[in-house]
């Protein structure tokens, strides 16, 4: 036994006392299989995602051929005269997820600051809590509530801001009278509604990166003599920056996919809806909710081409937000 | 949690006993207030809502031709703040005003979260007691309810149903694929060489929460159905609440997975056992209330789902309790499909369907909060300075919470260990 070692042992240089010496346990055979599930599970996240581009891709090649480079150009949704495309659907699309951007980011922000901050110490898990809450209250909910609630007390201020800001700001102005319909079902309601249901998402990201801001430096601010403001606008919100940006894309990623409140509140129009108070708009997500229904392949195959747009564009702006926010986060820990 | 620049009165003076001065008893000092509210600011406040409100009241109602609630408290708001500005001016320096101004907003977009979820609430509690107080409701189906049927006619018992088997298998795929994906992410993590693998996974689980539900519900149509040949399914519905509730399960077991203390694993690991023993019989035992948190977590962000079941269940109007074949309603749908239909007794119907499903969010909810009470996540800038006081109040505190509190102390000790 020693005889066969020794040869082997005179090559290797002898340990060095400063430094530990290298170890290493062969994994056991039940170790192996272990890891390969648990590998397998980690990657079984790419293979979803593969396959859903795969299959949205595959199921909606026909229509992609059948439209060609028209689908990226035509705004009509006619699939039975071969004439679709998503140039309305998708600016429209945009355009709720921007207003919703507009209204919820200020108070998400200053809600997020508010639970960091300047709530009582005592009441700051519960408010996490509802936060959570409001994340978690299902998006038919917020349509039901955004269609019966809200719709009816916000018409008289649509009306508001286009008779007197109309003149002013084209894309507040209303061409089809002013009556209360001209007001309802339009790109601002449902972009009122979405910006409810991402209000907590950005509220709770960024909550969680305000209250990574380092104490120290928080310290160093009172020290200094500065008021809690001035501690917030010099060491908060700088540290957070990074988070905070990450947490209103994925804001922008998840107000661009949001479909039932989107499709109940709007009544569907196929061209872009640059005038945002007026009655009609649409998205991807609620043109696939409101025509998923329609039977001939040409129909389908064209909604899962749109659903493949929609899900590349969240894809990247997701992907982008997370490498913003995990950076945002490894930046925490070390300078913690 | 207390920070330590919480300079309130009480909150330090008595515990800290440097402070006692040493020598010869001083004259009686002011302590200056730094924290609280003084009587001026409460005045100053009260005096501009007071007096916004009623400059809102008459420009609204008699100078301007508005009208609609929303565009009245918007109006109030603003004035609110232009004069509380005005009349902060008057008696502080910028400084102070800017202060105030600032704690103002930060607690009036506060209050108006709040507001927003009691709100939505209310308003479907108030909307969906109209159908829900009839019994009915909640033991019979749809299946002999014509349009204009009496409200005592017709339920969502059909609903529930398929709401609950379809959640149920949902939860059988997408808890065990969440889990492994967490341990995945913390046990290859933390080797150099798997660390390269992590971070692109966790990048992605991360994109994956916000995938469009709808995209969810499109992937299973056309892979489940309009492949594979399946009919539209409760089965095929619960596919599809797997891909969104699996990476939702992932990222809340991974915080727990995360926290469960390196020396643990150490010791199991110098005790001899394999990698997958020690996950079994350590790491996962350990994690538990945390994992039982991110399981009902994911389950209250399944059940609410409907556009994914929309697009993959089929809409039924009779109780269907085979999953596998056949159209089943779920709660989400049974709203959808009566809500947008014009007959007052069915949007009722529709808000009561909206209630119940709030109902088991709710409860689902707070069976997670209260589950994971024990798991409170410990905040960055406060773990320093708490971690001192954790150990300066184990022998004073330890006869009465002890295990909350260990368990507790272990996290915040472990925390360290797996950051970096």
């Amino acid at each position: 036994m020693t005889a066969a070692v020794q040869p082997t042992d005179t090559r290797v240089p002898p340990p060095d006392p400063d430094r530990p010496r290298p170890i290493s346990a062969p994994a056991s055979p039940s170790d192996q299989v272990f890891r390969g599930v648990l590998r397998a599970a980690g990657l079984s996240v790419f293979a979803l995602m593969g396959l859903i581009a795969f299959f949205l891709l595959l199921r909606g090649a026909t229509a992609l051929r059948a439209a060609g480079w028209s689908f990226l150009t035509e705004e009509r949704w006619r699939t039975a005269a071969h004439s679709f495309g998503i140039a309305a659907v998708l600016p429209n699309g945009i355009l709720i997820a921007v207003i919703a951007l507009c209204i919820a980011v200020p108070v998400a922000l200053t809600a997020a600051l508010f639970i960091s901050e300047y709530a009582p110490a005592r009441l700051r898990p519960a408010l996490i809590s509802l936060v959570d809450l409001m994340a978690a209250i299902p998006s038919i909910v917020y349509g039901l509530w955004g269609l019966f609630f809200l719709q009816p007390r916000i018409v008289g201020f649509c009306r508001w801001l286009a008779n007197h800001t109309g003149g002013a700001l084209p894309f507040f102005r209303v061409r089809t009278g002013d009556i209360a319909t001209s007001y309802t079902s339009s790109t601002f309601i449902a972009g009122t509604v979405v910006s409810l249901m991402i209000i907590p998402i950005i509220t709770s990201l960024s909550r969680e990166v305000f209250s990574q801001a380092p104490a120290g430096e928080r310290e160093g601010a009172y020290a200094l003599g500065s008021t809690r403001w001035g501690m917030v606008r010099t060491v908060v919100l700088p540290f957070g920056r990074g988070g905070v940006i990450g947490a209103v894309m994925l804001g922008f990623g998840r107000a661009m996919g949001e479909t039932i409140a989107v499709a109940l509140i709007i009544s569907p129009v196929f061209r872009v809806a640059w005038h945002v108070l007026e009655n009609g708009s649409s998205s991807i997500s609620a043109l696939i909710a409101l025509r998923y229904g329609e039977s001939d392949t040409l129909s389908l195959s064209a909604l899962m081409a749109a659903g493949l747009v929609l899900f590349a564009l969240t894809l990247l702006v997701n992907v982008a937000a997370g490498f913003i926010i995990s950076r945002s986060r490894s930046g925490a820990s070390t300078s913690d | 949690m207390h920070t330590p620049l919480d300079t309130r009165p009480g909150s330090h003076q008595g515990a800290d006993p440097t402070t006692d001065p040493g020598g010869p008893p001083e004259p009686e000092q002011q302590r200056i207030k730094l924290g609280g509210v003084t009587r001026e600011e409460v005045l100053t406040m009260a005096g501009a809502g007071a007096g916004s409100l009623a400059l809102d009241w008459l420009l609204y109602e008699r100078v301007l031709p508005f009208s609609g609630a929303f565009g009245f408290l918007l109006c109030w708001y603003l004035l609110f703040l232009a004069l509380y500005t005005l009349a902060g001016r008057l008696q502080w320096d910028a400084l102070t005003v800017r202060e105030r101004l600032a704690t103002a907003l930060a607690w009036s977009s506060g209050l108006l979260v709040l507001a927003l979820i009691a709100d939505q609430i209310g308003y479907v509690l108030i909307r969906g007691v109209h159908a829900a107080r009839h019994l009915n409701f909640f033991t019979e189906t749809m299946q002999n309810t014509a349009p204009l049927s009496a409200i005592t006619s017709g339920g969502c018992i059909h609903a529930v149903v398929g709401s609950l088997e379809q959640l149920g298998l949902a939860t059988v795929f997408s808890v065990p694929l969440g889990i492994l994906t967490a341990v995945f992410l913390v046990e290859a993590g933390s080797t150099r060489r798997g660390a390269r693998i992590v971070k692109p996974v966790r990048v992605l689980v991360e994109a994956m929460t916000a995938l469009p539900s709808i995209v969810a519900g499109l992937f299973v149509l056309g892979v489940v159905i309009l492949t594979l040949g399946f009919e539209k399914s409760g089965f095929a519905a619960s596919l599809a609440l797997t891909v969104m509730m699996m990476p939702i399960v992932t990222r809340a077991a991974e915080v727990v997975v995360r926290l469960v203390p390196g020396t643990l694993k150490e010791a199991s690991y110098a005790l001899g056992a394999s990698q997958w023993r020690t996950v079994w019989h350590v790491v996962l035992p350990t994690a538990r209330p945390g994992l039982t948190t991110a399981v009902v977590l994911g389950m209250a962000r399944g059940v609410g789902e409907t556009s994914p079941v929309l697009l993959t269940a089929g809409f039924t109007t009779r109780l269907n309790f085979d999953a596998f074949h056949g159209n089943q309603t779920s709660l989400p749908l049974y709203i959808w499909n009566y809500v947008k239909q014009p007959y007052p007794d069915m949007v009722a119907r529709a808000f009561a369907g909206a209630l119940t499903l709030m109902t088991v969010v709710l409860v689902l909810f707070v069976t997670a909060r209260v589950l994971g009470r024990h798991r409170t996540p410990v905040d960055r800038p406060t773990r320093r300075p708490l971690r001192r006081a954790a150990t300066a109040d184990v022998p004073r505190q330890a006869a009465g919470a002890q295990p909350a509190l260990a368990r507790t102390a272990v996290v915040r000790n472990a925390a360290p260990v797996v950051d970096h």
